[in-house]
């Protein structure tokens, strides 16, 4: 196969996943077509995940194709270069490992109708966003990547908290598409080049410019999940079915990522260094306050799409970063902070759908997303336990796994920032890194928690006690993300070369080519400056792990006797009087929840002498909705109800006010003219 | 030649630091013990405390996982891992460029981790309240090491340990206020991380005042003799690496002679031994805190540290 038909294939594939969508609506009411359908979807996604790699990997040049649909003056532009490829490699890869756990999660749908046409749909926009060149193309895919996944959060609808998550999501994607549709209208100018090869060629002041980053911030960052745009993201992902809520964290995101990437680093032209700032703040605050959020979350999926705005705030850390190097000329630090942050998309994508497929597995085994009915699953569902704790593992950046690995360019790339000639940036990375190093620190505590309530400990209720592992499907899915994961960790020189190609068409820099380094170490910089080993790293770990092991065996006393737990002598068989995820988390709610979320405890006792049982309780508030949003609601929620009463007016009354109107558009128009 | 030297003082590193960490925390324990006018036990107590726990079968909770009987070795690989990265009395160890000091302060984390989860595995409210507790506070310690090694780093112009030490000896670097203040904010972390007074009672048996020792509360036999011994490196690596980073004189180098090597191993060992004697001296002159003053304790060492990182960025602009 040559280079050259790439694109013809991946376009093949996108279609083929259109068919399917509507296939899938034809047959939904039949039987089969749960495993048809993810089938179909799994292999189109496969295919293209292959093309795209080859594409990538070959480094072949960027390939163009015009499609006569759309605009009749403009055409289908769609594009893959190495961006894209790098971006098709992660929807696909996710897409594919969603379907093939679709094949056996699916079943248990009450109503497949609802999430199969959508789902393959789905995975078609999100190919299209990336493939897309120019911006009405672009804007399209994007909105049907929004509406799908609008109708995939709606899929159980019944239940009252699934159609708010849906509405929101709804009112804040059409903004953030109306903003990306202006800062295409700025992009393309008077003339009107919608083309991406045109904007790129002209030039913007530097007011618009800053425009055009601000709605770009305001219409990919909302996807994204930054705050304080983020507020649907924590209600719409957990609402839909677990592998399209994978999908949403750890695919979608990544896509509106790549949006903001497109827009700033390909068609703006060159950045002012004061937009690094802005992005640094951003992404600092969302790490912060995403992980701060998820730690206080009892709801599993819930507390899962927190840590996905966390992961965004780092992601966009690492771009600020490689904006702050690129404005200062400094391509090859700016392509080790780019090289970091997509490195992070890709590990984001990996863990977060595995850990979203994870809950998903506990919730159809159980029914259960509330983390404090859980409690010791690692003995009913081994595999998916063990798939759940490297998730965890990786995502908390230990390693030798993968989060680890793109944390620690992270680090590097921070560590050259005193080389930026900027006040402003000397004081705001340094800020941003400890950001990061804190909010790092607490993703560990995170999932501790998730893990320690949900997989250990003694079950807290009758359902969970008689979980059973899930299909094989399923486990094949989450295995091989785990699988992934581990190999993303110690062979990290393999991804960072992936993603050169695309650093040096963004910046014009890259990194030394990492698989030339002796034994597959990654050197962002030099070897004297820093170095880091996988590879090693794991070899080490397994190699003195095994020989402890052997020796304490061959050594020690090798009688094991199962008693009942000790527990200080006092051991109370009732699992209520194990550690609860709210009571796990409140050392750490007392010492950042007073300021990030002003929570307060109250204890009720009951009067001396009275035998009523205590009371305490919690109280938290989110800032963030009361301040950026409440305000806005009333706004409409007055301005609604003012204008309540045009509804009950007589039809003279409408036929006057018509009238005016009209007089008034004229005179508008008198005067304009 | 030279491979073959750095690959033995690799192995002899491993294995000193393993045959050394029981013999710090004895003598910690008998400094601590002199000074309160007691006798206190035997500077070998804590070997023969290992072996006696090595000899006696293990009972594990009858719910317990293999997560449980497998946190132990876990725990133990990688704080050995971590150990066996710094250097004690020679540099240029075989392996030191394959991780620096990020990975180092990340296998640490590992370790905390799988130690946090073990606590959790049985199902017991100490195990939780241990747990919780050591989360907490690890989420302060944990970036305020990342800050100290952030600004080592900018000094030196490297993350690698060795290159800092080298760094450390051999450039003029002169006394810094960052280093100063880095300095204090890792001796804080450290005292934290090592659970000593006063975050953490190592010698507690009053459960709501532990933190450590209630998250290892179940384990018995093999088991808690693999984590008393992780615990033991613990407490010799954070000495080991203050003294790399702050105090590197006398440390060999890559390729020197026996003398050197000798010389390194003396100034170590001196070093070790001021090390335990001002930490046994810290912890009698102070009371333990209660657990919600911790935050302000770490919280300090973390501002500290990033002071003395926003001062490194400050200053490289003059430099």
């Amino acid at each position: 196969m040559t280079v050259v038909a790439t694109l013809p294939l991946i376009l093949i594939c996108v279609a083929a996943l259109l068919l399917i969508a509507l296939a899938a609506v034809a047959l939904s009411r039949s039987e089969s077509a749960t495993p048809l359908v993810y089938g179909a979807a799994f292999l189109a996604c496969l295919t293209a995940l292959a093309t795209a790699l080859q594409h990538l990997l070959a480094g072949a040049a960027a390939a163009e194709i015009v499609l006569p649909l759309g605009l009749p003056w403009l055409g289908a532009h769609v594009r893959i270069d190495a961006l894209s490829a790098l971006f098709l490699v992660v929807v696909n890869l996710g897409g594919a490992l969603a379907s093939l756990y679709g094949i056996g999660y699916g079943r248990h749908e009450e109503a497949p109708a609802r999430v199969l046409p959508f789902f393959a749909a789905f995975l078609a926009g999100m190919n299209l966003v990336v493939l897309a060149a120019d911006a009405f193309s672009f804007l399209l895919a994007w909105e049907l990547m929004s509406l799908v996944s609008w109708a995939l959060v709606l899929a159980h609808h019944r239940d009252p908290e699934n159609t708010r998550a849906a509405y929101i999501y709804l009112v804040t994607a059409s903004f953030g598409t109306m903003c990306l549709l202006l800062a295409f209208g700025l992009l393309a100018g008077p003339a009107g080049g919608y083309d991406f090869e045109a904007i790129r060629a002209a030039a913007l002041s530097p007011e618009l410019g800053a425009l055009v980053l601000a709605l770009a911030l305001l219409g990919a960052g909302s996807k994204a999940g930054l705050v304080p745009f983020h507020v649907w993201l924590p209600l719409a992902h957990p609402a839909a079915p677990s592998h399209v809520s994978a999908l949403m964290s750890g695919v979608m995101t990544k896509v509106a990522i790549y949006g903001f990437i497109r827009i700033v680093f390909d068609l703006l032209g060159p950045p002012d260094w004061w937009w690094a700032m802005i992005l640094l703040a951003f992404g600092g605050i969302s790490a912060l306050l995403g992980i701060l959020s998820a730690l206080m979350q009892q709801d599993l999926k819930r507390l899962l799409a927190y840590s996905t705005i966390e992961n965004i705030g780092i992601i966009f850390i690492g771009l600020g970063l490689a904006l702050g190097f690129g404005a200062n000329g400094m391509p090859a630090a700016a392509a080790l902070a780019l090289t970091a942050a997509l490195f992070h998309v890709f590990n984001h994508a990996l863990f977060k759908g595995l850990l979203f497929l994870g809950a998903g597995a506990v919730l159809s085994a159980t029914g259960l997303r509330d983390l404090e009915q859980m409690g010791g699953l690692i003995h009913r569902m081994k595999v998916t336990a063990f798939a759940f704790l490297a998730g965890a593992v990786a995502i908390s950046a230990l390693p030798p796994l993968n989060g680890f690995a793109s944390e620690w360019l992270m680090f590097q790339a921070v560590l050259i920032s005193p080389d930026l000639p900027q006040w402003g940036l000397k004081v705001m990375v340094p800020t941003a890194g400890a950001m990061m190093a804190l909010s790092a620190a607490l993703v560990a505590a995170c999932f501790v928690k998730v893990f320690g309530i949900a997989f250990l400990g003694r079950p807290r209720s009758a359902i969970v006690a008689e979980a059973k592992e899930v299909d094989r499907f399923s486990l094949a899915a989450m295995l091989a993300l785990v699988l992934l994961c581990l190999l993303a960790g110690i062979f990290p020189g393999l991804v960072i070369d992936a993603i050169q190609p695309a650093a040096q068409m963004l910046l014009g820099g890259s990194l030394p080519n990492q698989s030339a380094q002796p034994w597959l170490s990654i050197v962002p910089v030099a070897e004297s400056r820093s170095s880091y080993n996988g590879l090693l790293v794991f070899i080490f770990i397994v190699f003195s792990a095994g020989v402890t092991t052997l020796l304490i065996h061959r050594v020690a006393q090798r009688r094991l006797r199962r008693g009942p737990a000790w527990d200080c002598g006092f051991p109370n068989p009732d699992p209520v009087t194990q550690y609860t995820a709210d009571s796990f988390a409140q050392p750490l709610r007392r010492v950042f929840g007073t300021l990030a979320f002003q929570a307060r405890e109250q204890v009720e006792m009951p009067a001396p002498g009275d035998t009523g049982p205590a009371r305490f309780r919690v109280e938290m508030r989110d800032l963030i909705w009361e301040t950026c949003y409440a305000p806005i609601a009333g706004i409409v929620d007055v301005a609604a109800t003012r204008l309540n009463r045009l509804q009950f007016l007589t039809i003279r009354r409408y036929l006057s006010l018509v009238f005016l109107a009209l007089v008034g558009l004229l005179l508008v128009l008198v005067i304009w003219l | 030649m030279a491979v073959i030297g750095d690959l033995l003082v690799q192995f002899a590193q491993m294995l000193v630091v393993l045959g050394l960490a029981p013999l710090l925390t004895g003598f910690v324990r008998k400094v601590k013990a002199r000074l309160l006018r007691r006798q206190g036990p035997p500077l070998l107590q804590p070997y023969r405390d290992l072996i006696r726990l090595l000899r006696k079968e293990a009972v594990v909770a009858e719910n317990a996982s293999w997560l449980f009987r497998a946190a132990p070795y876990m725990i133990f690989a990688a704080t050995w891992v971590a150990a066996a990265l710094v250097p004690t009395f020679a540099t240029g160890l075989m392996f030191s460029w394959s991780a620096d000091l990020i990975v180092i302060v990340a296998l640490l984390g590992s370790a905390r981790f799988f130690l946090a989860l073990a606590g959790m595995d049985v199902g017991t409210s100490f195990g939780g309240i241990g747990a919780s507790r050591e989360v907490m506070i690890a989420s302060l310690a944990e970036p305020a090491m990342i800050m100290v090694v952030f600004t080592l780093a900018l000094i030196a112009g490297s993350t690698q340990l060795s290159t800092v030490a080298t760094h450390m000896i051999h450039a003029e670097v002169g006394l810094r206020v960052s280093l100063g203040l880095g300095l204090i904010a890792l001796i804080m972390v450290a005292i934290a991380e090592n659970a000593r007074i006063p975050v953490d009672n190592p010698a507690t048996h009053l459960e709501l005042t532990m933190v450590h020792e209630a998250m290892v509360l179940e384990y018995s036999g093999r088991h808690l003799a693999v984590i008393e011994a992780a615990a033991m490196l613990k407490l010799l690596l954070y000495v080991s690496l203050i003294a790399a980073m702050f105090l590197p004189w006398g440390i060999a180098a890559s390729g020197a002679g026996p003398a050197a090597y000798a010389l390194g191993v003396a100034t170590y060992a001196a070093k070790l031994g001021i090390g335990g004697f001002l930490l046994a001296l810290f912890e009698i002159s102070i009371a333990k805190m209660r657990v919600f003053r911790v935050p302000g304790f770490l919280g300090a060492a973390l501002m500290l540290a990033l002071l003395a990182t926003l001062l490194m960025f400050m200053t490289r602009s003059f430099g």
